[in-house]
């Protein structure tokens, strides 16, 4: 299986672009955490003219409620949460320069058509193997919302961080195709 | 009469919590292991691999295998010839889970109110039904239930004429949805009749049955290889990154229900159906 070297964040125009539905990635770099909370506080903060806590601009957030660290080790069990619960708040942070998502599961269209629309792209990590992942995450520093404990905005520093391109600005979405080559039955 | 100590529940609960999360079932891995042999995607089989992996490194390092280590679910069977002394049985159940998430860095995923949500910073409470049985025991069945699969659950009053075809195109339905949310490949739960609250429950409870082993009822037990086999050829396949194992099992506990009545609970869990026993 061939897997891409991508870095992060996007500041390279060209990277995005070079991304297909499918394309098995390995992405190093820096990235932020955010889930359900912190995407809810984010876009309040910006329906009420504040600043972000973070500069948004060709960044990657990773759905991640991370487990308490052991004393020793960076992170604990650090897996992907589902997306779909953040589709309400994606659009805002896409149009705020956001340019990649780490999740799993599926992105609604209104998600997938703003990705299309902001040459954005959608990538899912394995669900349930937060011991594997935590591995390829080498530094995390605490940044926003510190009072959100496991859903605090964290800056994660990434090595190989291995990846599935679900939608990238193509337009196309590999669960359905990929799903679609193993149906056996009527849909 | 036979006692059972408060600090006894405790402590055993704590390390029902703990394992739980660290130590994936020996039926999940053998699970794990024969759909990495027969699953047909490429893809699939490198996921299937990764978590056979993952569960090492949790195991060996004492880390959770995911990070959402779940809504702690106790199913406890209480023989009526067992009395409880130093305290009560639910306040031993949630101190066992206060210790065991703290003290095993484990993540903290409960708040104290849907609407206002404030974390309520030790995982508690925890889900408790109790059964009370015959005998002098004190049984103690623990889930940690992850969020993922269970926002993705669903049941649904049937009615009588629905039928079996029903039944079935409901469950495929429920799963279809799901797609990859709910971490498969899945272990499917199934509540058939009781009631609207008691359906759920025996959906639930199917789940704390060892992943490959049948219903005693062999109408029933068939029922389960067909919904397999349906499940399976959906396609969405492990992660819903495409394949043949969508489900690791198949689980279904029916009872008694009204003469106007045809309930379904499908509840889904994740790859790794974490799930823990004990008895005092």
């Amino acid at each position: 299986m061939v897997q891409k070297k991508i870095s992060v964040p996007f500041n390279d125009e060209g990277t995005i672009k070079s991304l297909q539905a499918g394309d098995q990635v390995l992405l190093s770099g820096t990235i932020f955490t955010a889930r359900d909370a912190a995407h809810r506080r984010m876009v309040e903060q910006l329906e009420k003219g504040e600043k972000l806590p973070v500069d948004l601009t060709n960044q990657v957030i990773y759905y991640v409620g991370p487990t308490p660290a052991r004393p020793g080790d960076v992170i604990g069990s650090a897996g992907p949460t589902t997306s779909s619960r953040m589709d309400k708040y994606t659009p805002c942070l896409l149009e705020k320069g956001l340019k990649g998502m780490i999740g799993k599961g599926y992105r609604s269209q209104v998600v997938i058509d703003a990705i299309v629309k902001n040459d954005a792209v959608y990538f899912a990590a394995i669900g349930g193997s937060g011991a594997l992942l935590a591995k390829r995450i080498k530094s995390v520093e605490l940044v926003a919302y510190e009072d959100l404990g496991t859903e605090a905005i964290r800056k994660l520093e990434i090595e190989d961080f291995p990846c599935t391109v679900i939608n990238a600005p193509e337009g196309r979405d590999w669960y359905k195709e990929s799903q679609a080559a193993f149906r056996k039955c009527k849909e | 009469m036979r006692e059972v100590y408060y600090k006894d529940i405790v402590s055993k609960v704590k390390l029902l919590c703990q394992e739980a999360n660290y130590d994936l079932g020996q039926d999940v891995m053998m699970a794990f292991e024969q759909a990495a042999r027969t699953e047909s995607s490429d893809i699939g089989r490198e996921v299937l691999n990764q978590l056979i992996d993952n569960a090492a490194i949790a195991s060996e390092n004492r880390v959770p295998m995911c990070q959402d280590t779940g809504v702690s679910v106790f199913i406890v069977k209480l023989g009526q010839e067992c009395h409880i002394t130093g305290g009560s049985l639910y306040e031993a159940i949630n101190e066992g889970v206060r210790k065991g998430y703290e003290e095993g860095y484990l993540r903290y995923s409960i708040v104290d109110n849907p609407l206002t949500r404030k974390n309520t910073g030790d995982n508690t409470p925890s889900v408790i039904h109790v059964e009370i049985v015959g005998g002098d025991q004190l049984e103690i069945q623990m889930t940690a239930k992850g969020g993922g699969a269970e926002n993705m659950s669903a049941l649904k009053m049937l009615t009588p004429s629905d039928g079996v075809e029903g039944v079935k195109k409901f469950i495929l339905n429920t799963v279809k949805q799901a797609g990859p949310n709910a971490c498969p490949p899945l272990v499917v739960g199934i509540g058939i009749g009781g009631n609207f609250e008691s359906c759920a429950y025996l959906a639930k409870k199917s789940l704390f049955k060892p992943v490959g082993e049948r219903h005693s009822n062999p109408e029933i037990a068939k029922l389960e290889e067909e919904l397999i086999q349906s499940i399976n050829a959906l396609g969405i396949g492990p992660q819903g990154l495409g394949g043949s194992t969508t489900t690791l099992d198949v689980k279904i506990e029916v009872a008694p229900c009204h003469i106007a009545a045809l309930p379904v609970a499908v509840n889904l869990n994740c790859h790794a159906s974490r799930h823990k026993h004990a008895v005092l």
